[in-house]
């Protein structure tokens, strides 16, 4: 007690020799750019110029005269900026079988995807919240067996969907095909939902049934108004996947209703007259365009949905 | 206590008890696309691939069975083992880049960098795109009249060959680059997430005891993270065997038969060819390629995994 | 001698400054606790010693040597980690000799070390198991070794034991002071739990807002503390706080006053002058406070029991004293009803009193 006032002041630097005071202080001088910034960030650099050169190539060449291209360079930036190819590109470009050009393709893919989507998800987030919150006995072993299927390549499941959709009449329809988006976004939005709602309070569903609330009831009211994010996620997942879908579309539709991945590449690689790089690049920009505007818009939330999505999957 | 084991019995002969049926009623309604996709498409679907596989079917599906014969027939075709071929190449290549490529971009995403987020959408935006958009753009970027070989030519190094696209020898190698572009993003993801998981103790502590960092990538981190580069690899494992789109839009299998693989085969005999049966041998065979990859993680992961924690 | 000695540091990062004009020595062999709440700055501080952050001005010198500019490696420290940070897939003795293989030590001094670790902290059966197989104080003892190994003068601990659980927290708590007993190391410890810091201490640094608020051995701590904070954070149930004033006494020594009762002042010891009228702050411990029988002799007050919370060994009295509450700590072996009056002394040697403006002890 009687040396409280002593300790009170923390510094005694009384016992630091002088000649300590002279010696480094503060932060350690580093040079202003070090040998590991230069080697992280010119990596960095690097590989980002790889990333964007082919999204940076195609769009000059989308904008380039056909002379331009066959003279010029593909990196060189366009001297004379045209638009026609694009135009070309969405109303008059040829593929095998007509010259709509890809608009027709445009549109069959918004009719497929935008069923396909809220049809998908909606059965997937109740089967995951049956299965996290009404699980009954088996379900786990279709549960199973629907992500073992995950991993089954699509070749095998292929034919036996055909001879079904045949049977049922809807083999080359739009409405079969949106049905075979469902069945295929199914193990992975299952599983999404079915971790998202296993993590929600379990309290909060109790309370609900003791308030009298049923499966539906607790679903609508309750379940969805919370997981309004991974509805988000799931909606990310299925846009870009079933957009950038080409074999079930060049599968299960007839030609008229093939979705803009199929048009594109008939567009593209068909074999009939002079090639048109600029028109061809110009359609590739296009396609890619909607799941491109998704992934810039949604940011933080694709790379969550690609995260939930494949590691689980 | 008595009236407690009384209670119990009493509602053991409840009458009112619902059956086990009705029980939860309303779920296994709301399951019933989810039963019906497990058993019917996935199981049955996939049983009844196996099965006709076995079978002479050609233009349609007839139970006419004949043993291995589109086995041997399949194992005797030239495209098929072109295929395969151009499978195990592609494969081992883009597993060793991609896990290469995507963790040391992660690697260096780690080090508490500026811009991450810009350099983050740069590297993953290539998997937004579909392998058509992707082929396309490559055949382009590949092109050896315009394209990259061209332009260096034009810098002045007239010798300079780089034409995979029009080589049969190396076409594969073509393709291996594209799909390396529009995925390496999401391993990347993957890694980082992996290497954001390492607990920061962990670093300070190897700090404190000298230890180099890339000693410390090496025999501490790369070791920890196991189970990311394990869930990694049956990711990238299985797109490889399904890898089709990317090579019908850049190459459409040429030059000849020069880049055709096993899913292109299937589809081309099933819905072009009119040869089902040589269709359902070989999905079959994809099946097992799948599974060879998928069992050993399986068991490794559910019940071996157990064990080892 | 100093063993640790931190001079003038500042550690900001961009704008945001969390250590300014911070000092500190520590003596060869000193067991010194650094104390506070999250976010206070001691574990910051524990690893701006350690090199972990690099400082933005002052210096740190350790064992007479300036080493504000080494690497961690090369200060002569060991450090022990709350996650005990070990190697997961190296097994006890790859984990303990790891370091000194990248060093390049010879094999031979390496398998001494080794051995020598393991067998003060008894983990020698534990050598060729991996961290996963090892109990939580198993870990922390591996953790330890691989401070012990590399031959350090000073041990670092940042929260060693916050991820145990209680009992053997408080097992391996004694286990550390023993370790210090026979290693006579200079140690610094950051721990948020007061119990660690009283039992292990030599002297504790309490910190608040990166500013260290007392250091000082546990007992005058713990029984004179600097100011309100150190007063209130340190002691479970917290010191009671009775604000007041200095009013003159009938035989004209100062009292303090609060709420119409006087307390005496005889027995406490102020550094200044106590003027009549100074708002002020009296804190007493409730283990400082007599009731009945044992308040013979001194100035009584009187109370009515509020609330009882018997604790076992204690019994914690809630009062109402004149217009406050106040707890009371009495033996465990009496009972109080809700509502019985007892009569109170309090322990003015013990008691503090602050400035209540400035908050610091008068």
């Amino acid at each position: 007690m009687s040396d409280r006032g002593q300790l009170k002041k923390t510094a005694h630097l009384s016992e630091v020799p002088a000649a300590w005071e002279a010696g480094p202080r503060g932060a350690k001088p580093r040079r202003l750019v070090s040998t590991r910034t230069i080697v992280v960030y010119g990596t960095l650099f690097v590989a980002a110029a790889y990333y964007l050169l082919p999204l940076y190539v195609m769009i000059v060449t989308s904008l380039k005269g056909m002379p331009e291209i066959r003279v010029g360079n593909i990196f060189s930036p366009p001297l004379e900026i045209t638009f026609e190819p694009w135009v070309k590109a969405w109303s008059s470009a040829c593929t095998g079988l007509n010259c709509d050009g890809l608009s027709r393709g445009f549109w069959n893919s918004v009719m497929i995807t935008v069923p396909s989507t809220i049809i998908s998800i909606a059965v997937a987030s109740i089967n995951g919240y049956a299965l996290s919150n009404w699980r009954f006995k088996g379900a786990d072993i279709f549960f199973t067996i629907l992500i073992v299927g995950a991993f089954i390549p699509y070749q095998v499941m292929l034919y036996p969907i055909v001879i079904v959709l045949r049977e049922i009449g809807l083999y080359g329809s739009l409405s079969g095909l949106v049905i075979v988006h469902t069945i295929f976004g199914m193990p992975i939005l299952t599983l999404l939902f079915r971790n998202y709602f296993a993590g929600l309070p379990e309290e909060l569903f109790k309370a609900a049934r003791v308030d009298g609330a049923g499966f539906w009831g607790i679903y609508f009211k309750i379940m969805v108004p919370m997981s309004l994010p991974i509805f988000v996620v799931a909606m990310i997942l299925q846009v870009t996947g079933i957009w950038n879908d080409f074999l079930f579309g060049v599968v299960f539709t007839r030609p008229e209703y093939y979705p803009m991945t199929v048009q594109l590449n008939n567009i593209v690689n068909s074999v009939q007259g002079v090639k048109e790089y600029n028109v061809n690049m110009a359609a590739t920009i296009l396609t890619g365009a909607v799941p491109l505007l998704v992934y810039f818009v949604s940011g933080r939330l694709f790379v969550r949905g690609i995260a939930a999505g494949a590691v689980k999957g | 206590m008595t009236g407690q084991a009384t209670g119990r019995a009493t509602t053991r002969a409840h009458p009112g008890r619902p059956g086990r049926l009705t029980r939860n009623l309303s779920a296994k309604i709301a399951s019933i696309p989810m039963m019906l996709t497990a058993v019917v498409v996935f199981l049955g679907g996939t049983l009844w691939t196996v099965l006709y596989s076995f079978t002479s079917s050609k233009l349609l599906p007839r139970l006419k069975f004949v043993g291995l014969d589109q086995y041997e027939r399949l194992w005797a075709a030239p495209r098929w083992l072109v295929s395969i071929e151009n499978l195990a190449i592609y494969g081992i290549f883009s597993l060793i880049f991609s896990m290469v490529i995507g963790f040391v971009l992660a690697a260096l995403m780690d080090q508490k960098i500026r811009f991450e987020n810009t350099f983050r959408t740069i590297f993953l935006y290539p998997f937004a795109l579909s392998f058509i958009v992707t082929g396309l753009v490559w055949q382009w970027l590949l092109n050896p009249e315009h394209g990259v070989q061209s332009v260096v030519r034009a810098m002045g190094w007239a010798g300079f060959s780089f034409d995979p696209l029009y080589n049969s020898s190396i076409v594969i190698y073509g393709i291996l680059i594209a799909a390396l572009w529009q995925g390496t993003g999401l391993v990347m993801c993957l890694m980082l997430a992996g290497l954001r998981g390492i607990d920061e103790d962990i670093w300070k502590a190897s700090r404190v005891d000298g230890i180099p960092m890339w000693k410390t990538y090496l025999f501490v981190v790369i070791p920890m993270m196991r189970p990311v580069f394990v869930t990694t690899l049956v990711i990238i494992a299985s797109g490889i065997v399904r890898v089709y789109d990317l090579v019908v839009a850049q190459t459409s299998g040429g030059p000849g038969i020069a880049s055709e693989v096993p899913a292109k085969y299937v589809y081309d005999y099933m819905f072009q060819a009119q040869n089902l049966g040589q269709g359902f041998a070989a999905s079959t065979m994809m099946l097992i390629t799948v599974a060879i990859i998928i069992v050993p993680w399986a068991y490794l992961e559910f019940s071996g995994g157990r064990k080892r924690v | 001698m100093t063993s640790v000695s931190v001079k003038d540091l500042r550690l900001s990062f961009g704008q945001v400054t969390v250590l300014d004009q911070l000092n500190l020595d520590i003596q060869e062999g000193e067991f010194l606790v650094l104390l506070g709440s999250s976010g206070c700055g001691k574990s910051t501080l524990l690893n701006c010693i350690a090199g972990l952050l690099d400082i933005t001005d002052g210096q740190i010198f350790i064992n007479g040597r300036n080493v504000t500019w080494d690497e961690p490696k090369d200060r002569g420290i060991g450090m022990v980690f709350q996650s005990y940070a070990l190697y997961p897939q190296m097994t006890v003795e790859k984990n303990l000799s790891f370091g000194l293989k990248v060093a390049k030590m010879p094999q031979g001094e390496i398998d001494k070390r080794v051995a020598r670790a393991a067998e003060i902290l008894q983990i020698a059966p534990l050598l060729k198991r991996k961290p996963s197989e090892l109990s939580g104080g198993q870990r922390q003892r591996v953790a330890i070794g691989r401070a012990l190994v590399r031959d350090v003068d000073v041990f670092l601990f940042d929260e060693p034991l916050s991820n145990l659980d209680a009992k053997l927290r408080s097992e391996l708590r004694v286990e550390i002071k023993r370790l210090h007993q026979s290693l006579k190391n200079t140690m610094i410890y950051v721990t948020h739990d007061q119990i660690e810091a009283l039992t292990l201490a030599d002297r504790i640094a309490i910190m608040k807002g990166g500013v260290i608020q007392q250091l000082a051995d546990p007992n005058t701590i713990y029984n004179a503390p600097d100011n309100m904070f150190v007063a209130g954070f340190i002691g479970s149930p917290s010191m009671n706080f009775l604000k007041g004033e200095i009013a003159a006494g009938a035989d004209g020594k100062p009292v303090f006053a609060a709420d119409g009762v006087t307390f005496s002042l005889h027995g406490y010891r102020a550094g200044e002058a106590l003027a009549p009228g100074r708002k002020v702050v009296l804190g007493v411990r409730p283990e400082h406070v007599a009731v009945d029988e044992a308040a013979a002799g001194g100035e009584l007050h009187e109370a009515v029991v509020d609330i009882e919370e018997p604790m076992g060994a204690d019994n914690l009295l809630w009062l109402k004293h004149a217009g406050h509450t106040m707890a009371v700590r009495t033996a465990g072996s009496r009972r109080f009803n809700p509502g019985t009056k007892v009569r109170l002394t309090f322990d003015m040697t013990l008691a503090s009193l602050f400035d209540a403006a400035t908050e610091e002890r008068i």
